[in-house]
């Protein structure tokens, strides 16, 4: 129980109480973004196919909770979670998901490869293990100019069997850099389970190349905020990098499409993790306990919660797809200096 | 004769040659009890086992130097690579390994495997799932790479390529799993470097490949009702590349459109074209014309995806003006 976990691990009420009734609401706003998303694609009103977040909300929240607007993330084909945790709003979701002008990417990214620059959300990505390089890339990077940002690599249990891993972890060791490895362990990897496909300890792994190790219960948002806060402390001093194994799961399919999945996933189980690991419906009991809020506070925050929910979908559906001419807008991106620099060159 | 789909044809392809031969084994992501995202392996894990129709981790550069290894050593893996964009993760182990260890050891050494993937945009699958990514494979030697377009040849081709002692990359069209075509129930190959001449016609010929073959038979029929006759010619594998069957037609029909979903920029569309016009040119009454996917990543949103691919439309106003003389371009 969360409740329990939380107080094992020493995660006492040392934030304040707005500090757990964001997270409570950031949790609650992915779980709703989550529910309206798959409604969309049920009703065949989305392009393509989505893979819901559903049952993580404790991981984004806990750690993206742990981060400034300058530390940057890196997020995966599960990304929406991320995302919102990472600040985003749900407008520009929703619009990006249906495809139009007005999404983070002006459509063109769509679900896999949402990314929000102002928060430093780096994107999705749609290439399982796709974004290792970047995030130790954007850790050295982050060294390189001198500031105390840190980086959190976003991937599932599934993605370490990448050798791109393996590669920039030895990097990212020998160098000293800020960046976290989160490892969101949902017990499966699409249609199979994680045991079937990772020999040996996830967390061995990383402590091979001397990378402090972490297992924290991913249904817990305090303990994975208390412990992410720690580490980005001491990644911010260079005591980089961490790698987190985060014990999570996935509520829906492996996409939105994935509904008859009993022949590698019992019912059972779901039912099991939904109604005794579940992290928000946990925190709220938490939170009721510590006499943070009140039932009704709670109840309150997720009805308006979903009520925005609703109107950003609405707004979503009746805003505008982009015109023609951007299909061959953004392939590549204006050099002013560069130009300048050649002008004055006698070539040109 | 019966109707099967893609998805079927590929299947029994698999099945029929995992029959006659034990050292043709399965290799890939969720291939086994998922049968792969796209169900086109479903049931095969039933038949042969997982020892012959194994799941691996996401590890594609892994699995496919594996298969490299095991094609040395007298077996014959077939790889699944679930996406045709994922190639790019296993270029080394495909490019540098598969394709030159015969040449490298004077003949000595060879690698009879098959790597099946995919390729197609209109799925909404944005950028990183929906490439056509078959010439930047053609453009290596010592891979063999075969391009099916209906049911028919996804089964013929997938046999032949099984056991050609030659790694073969085969792209299967992800939209047309479900298309279904007439396939014998008795078993047959398809010679590869044999182009199929899918429709014979006087005015133009249309050069077209996999997914591009439908929409070509559909330009020539929007032709027909103007007068113009269109010969489809579908070359089913492009390395090798039967030239002869492509020249042969364009100097009866003078003109030559080349269609593909590749990018159109260093494709495989620029490469049948410039062989036509080394070798057809005194036939031409017209520039020979390429049509690929448009130079942009596949954009995620509908309203921008569709304008990427070449249409039957699109293919037969180019048609037309190749016909009528409008492509003259100034001196
Ligand atoms: C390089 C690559 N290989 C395969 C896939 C297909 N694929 C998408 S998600 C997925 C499973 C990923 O599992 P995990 O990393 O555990 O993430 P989860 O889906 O559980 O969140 C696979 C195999 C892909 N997108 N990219
Ligand atoms: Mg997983």
């Amino acid at each position: 129980m969360a409740a329990k976990a939380a107080a094992k691990t020493g995660a006492k009420p040392k934030g304040n109480a707005e500090d757990y009734l964001r997270m409570y609401r950031q949790m609650v706003r992915i779980r709703a973004f989550e529910d309206q998303a798959n409604q969309l694609y049920l009703s065949a009103k989305m392009p393509g196919l989505t893979h819901m977040y559903s049952g993580q909300e404790a991981v984004a929240v806990g750690i993206c909770e742990a981060l400034t607007d300058d530390d940057k993330i890196t997020s995966t084909h599960r990304g929406h979670g991320h995302c919102v945790a990472k600040g985003a709003e749900f407008k520009a979701m929703f619009c990006e998901l249906l495809g139009k002008a007005e999404g983070y990417c002006r459509g063109k990214g769509g679900s896999m490869h949402i990314a929000d620059q102002s928060h430093g959300n780096l994107g999705a990505n749609a290439i399982v293990g796709g974004s290792m390089g970047i995030a130790t890339g954007a850790a050295l990077s982050a060294k390189l100019r001198g500031t105390d940002e840190v980086t959190v690599c976003f991937f599932g249990d599934g993605a370490t069997a990448q050798g791109l891993w393996y590669e920039v972890m030895n990097m990212a060791a020998l160098w000293k850099l800020p960046v976290i490895y989160a490892c969101e362990n949902n017990g499966y990897s699409e249609y199979t389970k994680t045991a079937e496909i990772a020999a040996g300890s996830l967390t061995a792994r990383a402590e091979a190349f001397g990378i402090e190790a972490h297992k924290v219960d991913g249904q817990d948002v305090l303990a994975v905020n208390e412990l992410t806060q720690k580490l980005v402390a001491r990644a911010r001093k260079g005591e980089g990098p961490f790698f987190i194994e985060l014990a999570t799961y996935r509520y829906h399919g492996h996409h939105v499409g994935d509904i008859n999945r009993e022949y590698y996933r019992a019912k059972d189980e779901e039912t099991e993790w939904k109604s005794t690991r579940d992290p928000i419906l946990n925190f709220g009991k938490w939170l009721t306990e510590q006499g943070v809020a009140s039932e009704d506070d709670l109840a309150a925050i997720g009805a308006e919660v979903k009520a925005d929910a609703e109107a950003a979908v609405a707004y979503a559906e009746a805003a505008a797809y982009p015109p023609e001419n951007e299909v061959d807008m953004h392939v590549y991106v204006d050099s002013p200096e560069l130009n300048a620099a050649l002008r004055g060159q006698p070539a040109a | 004769m019966r109707e099967i789909t893609l998805s079927k044809a590929v299947n029994e392809a698999i099945a029929e040659e995992m029959r006659r031969d034990p050292n043709v084994f399965l290799i890939g992501e969720d291939v086994a009890e998922a049968g792969t995202p796209f169900k086109v392996l479903a049931g095969l894990v039933d038949e042969f086992g997982t020892e012959r129709v194994i799941d691996t981790p996401i590890s594609e550069p892994g699995f496919v130097g594996m298969a490299v290894g095991a094609a040395l050593t007298g077996s014959r893996p077939i790889v699944d690579l679930m996406f045709g964009d994922f190639i790019f993760l296993v270029m080394d182990q495909l490019c540098n390994q598969a394709a030159k260890a015969c040449y490298m050891s004077g003949g000595k050494l060879n690698v009879p495997m098959v790597l099946r993937t995919n390729l197609g945009a209109t799925r909404r699958s944005a950028a990183q799932h929906s490439q056509s990514l078959h010439a930047l494979v053609a453009h290596i030697p010592g891979l063999k790479v075969a391009m099916p377009s209906s049911a028919y040849e996804a089964k013929g081709l997938m046999k032949t390529a099984i056991r050609d002692n030659n790694p073969v990359v085969i792209f299967e069209d992800k939209l047309m799993y479900q298309d279904k075509a007439p396939v014998p129930e008795e078993e047959f190959l398809i010679t590869f470097g044999k182009a199929n001449i899918k429709r014979e016609g006087t005015d133009i010929t249309l050069i077209a490949t996999s997914s591009m073959v439908q929409v070509a038979e559909k330009a020539a029929d929007l032709l027909a009702k103007d007068g113009i006759s269109a010969e489809v010619i579908d070359p089913r594998t492009i390395v090798p590349l039967d030239e002869e069957t492509i020249l042969n037609s364009v100097r009866k029909t003078s003109r030559a459109i080349v269609i593909d979903e590749g990018h159109q920029s260093y494709g495989i569309t620029g490469e049948i074209a410039s062989r036509i016009t080394e070798k057809a040119f005194y036939h031409l009454d017209a520039p020979v014309l390429r049509m690929g996917a448009m130079d942009v990543p596949v954009p995620f949103s509908p309203a921008l995806e569709d304008l990427t691919v070449p249409t039957p439309e699109g293919v037969a106003d180019r048609a037309r003006a190749a016909v009528r003389g409008e492509l003259f371009h100034a001196a």
